[in-house]
């Protein structure tokens, strides 16, 4: 027999004011008199500026001069007939890619994600510009075979070394396919026919790549218990990151030539490389000394306990984990330096900053700098958002910061 | 018994017999010597190689070291500086103009953007919804493009779109914006400015010990006596004081008055001075945001608490427990972005403004002396970086202290 009781009261539906929108609203827009007026202004203005821009964006901006230009944006003066070996070396990296995503864990995929994204978003940009449903077309492939291989886990029936050696092959193949070689079918392309977005990433990611090795090395010359190795060391890293990239650059541009002997000429694009490199080896030093100092002293001792060389220590102990944990941060570090490439323009090298100053100087063009600024903008800040989001995942899948 | 065997190499010098004696090449110190000779040697060899090749291609293009170019004529006009600058004016005095021009625009950058980010950081944490996600779009936005575009947006697209001189944009208090830039009164100090500027002095002093009175007393829990208040009233009200004391006023305002070409008089900043530290400082304060947010948000919930419990006022809470926690998680990043504003008006040379660097590489141009230029400059770039790193060191070494 169940206890008699009282019969309770309905349940009312929570009071109008505390829950729901209105709840919301109250809580977060009008919780105070000073929110109340706060919130009002910033309404305002946001109105006002959001106003205006639509109007000049919809009615007053020129936008012709984009999707005139696209072409220069997306790849400079790079030859047409020749652009095919671009698209091919982006399917190469976009096959290996969806083949690591597969089977790998975080990294790869959130980043093969993104570079599925980024093609599919390109090849409707190139749709409605002069490259036309071909390159479209390419560029869609690519998406779709990223996503194909990534999802049906096709790495599964690749051997992992063989994949990581493809990756390691997929660098001298695209380069060789961009540069082309004299004499053979793939006509050589001047360095200086390159531009927009793709001399943009291309210096962002040789940036990164080349500097790697070095700024690891710096590293663990920093944290080496060697007065030579540490000082040495040491004093390249802070002059680095004591001065200004564009004074870097610009000794790149004059002093590589001096530097070199007599008979070897390098061209601007690779003297800006080399800038860049000597540059952010130093910052990726710096990251990987963090990645290095995460490292719980009980491994080394551990290691050394064991009676492992230092680079055997190096090479097995520490390296593996150091690395990994500063992945985000240089995920960090390439988006500043996809940033920074912009700065080339003040060599003269036509990326996608450079491309807009010269679209401007076309005669039908004049005038219409923030449209072409703004598109800029708006495709560095695509680029860079979807990276730091990125990052910031991969940052927490890992969890750095919580060792 | 044997004595405590010492933990070092010296185990195996003292049994020969147990042990065979080391080869040289597997002595872990020789290895140590060795290992740092061969890196020093290697890189020396590099550098002699480079050097060899520089003098080399030096000499076959008529480059030359040294600084004596300094005390040339530049034969270039300089737009602006600090220091008057005229083309028969040295090479050196160029650079100088340069450098006081990279460190005015720097030193305003830094106090602009400090100012502005405190006011991003704060809004970062509202709990007013739209200032909020206003300051998070704001921040994104600046973080994620490139301050080069960011500079040529405002100088190309903004600054130099203004209407002319005709038809500038009147602010209220003769304040005037075209095309040439902005236009401000300028003051100027007259024969009464001494005698107000020691009343200024004194009321600064006043206020100085009211906070200090103020402080000790509430640090030691004693009643303040509002110390504080009475200082800060003192400092405000002893320059009001003075300048009815000195009759006519001790400053003079140098209107600019509209000519048919151009603004006369006051104090005006050029499109190129304006773009650049408008620049910097929107950039960088969206940096120094986010760390004064982190900052803020690394003091612990229970040390808040804590002070609300123990009767402390928002206020109080604000000044004694979050903010000195805070500022020694703030004060190190907040150092490397200050370093990154300076390192970044080196963009000066894209938009014009004759910065150190914009100055430098005109000077390397025309004297053909690149390499010694270049070692000037990022010797004074590294000298700046290290004397700021210096005075950031020092302060946080005072927050640091105010740990316990």
């Amino acid at each position: 027999m169940t206890p008699s009781t009282a019969p309770s009261a309905p349940d009312l539906p929570p009071p109008i004011g505390i829950v729901g929108p209105i709840g919301w609203l109250r809580q977060n827009l009008f919780s105070s008199p000073a929110s109340s007026l706060v919130t009002l202004a910033l309404g305002a203005v946001l109105a006002l500026v959001a106003f205006e821009l639509g109007r000049w964006a919809w009615s007053e901006a020129r936008w012709g001069v984009v999707t005139a230009n696209f072409r220069l944006f997306l790849i400079g003066q790079y030859p047409l007939e020749a652009a095919w070996r671009l698209w091919l070396s982006l399917f190469v990296v976009s096959t290996l890619s969806g083949l690591s995503a597969g089977t790998a864990g975080g990294t790869i995929r959130t980043l093969a994600t993104w570079l599925a994204a980024g093609q599919a978003l390109l090849a409707g940009l190139a749709f409605l510009s002069e490259l036309g449903p071909v390159v479209s077309g390419a560029l869609l492939v690519n998406a779709v075979v990223l996503w194909l291989a990534f999802f049906l886990k096709l790495g599964r029936f690749v051997p992992r070394p063989a994949l990581t050696w493809a990756w390691l092959l997929s660098i001298p193949v695209s380069a060789v396919l961009l540069a082309g070689v004299g004499g053979t079918p793939l006509e050589p392309v001047s360095t200086n026919l390159w531009g927009g977005l793709l001399l943009t990433f291309l210096l962002a990611l040789v940036g990164i790549l080349l500097s790697f090795p070095f700024g690891v090395l710096l590293a663990l010359g920093r944290r080496s218990s060697l007065p030579a190795v540490r000082l040495l060391s040491t004093a390249y890293i802070e002059l680095i990151r004591a001065v200004p990239l564009v004074t870097v650059l610009f000794m790149a541009s004059i002093m590589l030539p001096l530097f070199l002997p007599g008979e070897i000429r390098i061209d601007r694009v690779v003297r800006a490389m080399g800038g860049i490199t000597l540059f952010s080896a130093a910052y990726v030093a710096e990251n990987v000394r963090g990645g290095l100092q995460a490292i719980p002293s009980g491994q080394i001792e551990a290691a050394q306990a064991l009676g492992l060389s230092t680079y055997r220590m190096n090479r097995h102990i520490v390296l593996p984990q150091a690395l990994r944990s500063v992945i985000p941060a240089n995920v960090g570090l390439f988006i500043s330096l996809l940033k920074d490439t912009t700065l080339v323009y003040i060599l003269g090298l036509l990326e996608i900053l450079g491309i807009g100053r010269a679209v401007l100087a076309q005669s039908q063009w004049f005038g219409a700098q923030m449209e072409v600024y703004a598109f800029v903008a708006a495709v560095f800040f695509v680029l860079c958002y979807t990276m730091s989001q990125a990052s910031y995942r991969l940052e927490e899948a890992l969890g750095v910061g919580q060792r | 018994m044997t004595p405590q065997q010492p933990p070092s190499g010296g185990v195996r010098r003292s049994h020969p017999d147990r042990h065979a004696a080391v080869p040289p090449w597997r002595d872990r110190r020789v290895q140590r010597v060795g290992f740092q000779v061969i890196v020093v040697l290697i890189v020396g060899l590099i550098g002699l190689l480079l050097w060899n090749n520089l003098t080399s291609a030096m000499a076959r293009t008529n480059l030359t070291f040294g600084l004596g170019f300094l005390s040339q004529t530049a034969g270039f006009e300089i737009s602006e500086g600090l220091i008057p600058f005229a083309a028969t004016n040295t090479y050196g005095r160029a650079i100088q103009v340069g450098l006081l021009n990279t460190l005015y625009v720097s030193i305003l950058g830094i106090i602009l953007s400090t100012i502005l980010g405190v006011m991003v950081g704060i809004a970062r944490l509202s709990r007013n919804w739209l200032l909020n996600k206003i300051a998070a779009g704001f921040v994104e936005l600046m973080r994620n493009t490139p301050l080069l575009v960011q500079l040529f947006i405002l100088y190309f697209a903004v600054l130099l779109q203004l209407p002319g001189i005709a038809d500038s944009i009147t602010l209220p208090g003769s304040v005037f914006l075209n095309q040439r830039g902005l236009f401000l009164p300028r003051p100027d100090a007259t024969a009464t400015f001494p005698l107000w500027l020691g009343f200024i002095l004194a009321g600064i002093l006043a206020g100085l010990i009211g906070w200090q009175v103020s402080s000790r007393r509430e640090a030691a829990g004693r009643p303040t006596y509002r110390a504080g208040t009475v200082g800060l009233v003192t400092m405000l009200g002893l320059p009001i004081i003075g300048w009815l004391v000195a009759g006519g006023s001790p400053v003079a305002f140098d209107v600019p008055v509209r000519g048919r070409f151009n603004f006369a008089g006051g104090l005006s900043l050029s499109p190129e001075f304006l773009a650049l530290l408008v620049g910097l400082v929107i950039y960088t304060a969206a940096f120094i945001g986010e760390v004064v947010r982190g900052g803020i948000q690394a003091v612990r919930r229970g040390q808040i608490e804590a002070a609300y419990a123990v009767g402390l006022s928002e206020m109080q809470t604000l000044r004694l427990v979050i903010f000195p926690q805070a500022m020694r998680i703030i004060v190190p990043p907040l150092t490397s972005q200050y370093l990154n504003l300076a390192k970044n008006s080196s963009l000066a040379i894209a938009i014009g403004f004759p910065d150190l660097f914009n100055v430098s590489s005109t000077v390397a141009n025309q004297t053909g002396q690149p390499v010694s230029v270049i070692v000037l400059v990022m010797a004074v770039y590294l000298a700046m970086s290290l004397f700021t790193s210096l005075l950031m060191n020092l302060y946080n070494r005072r927050v640091q202290v105010l740990e316990r």
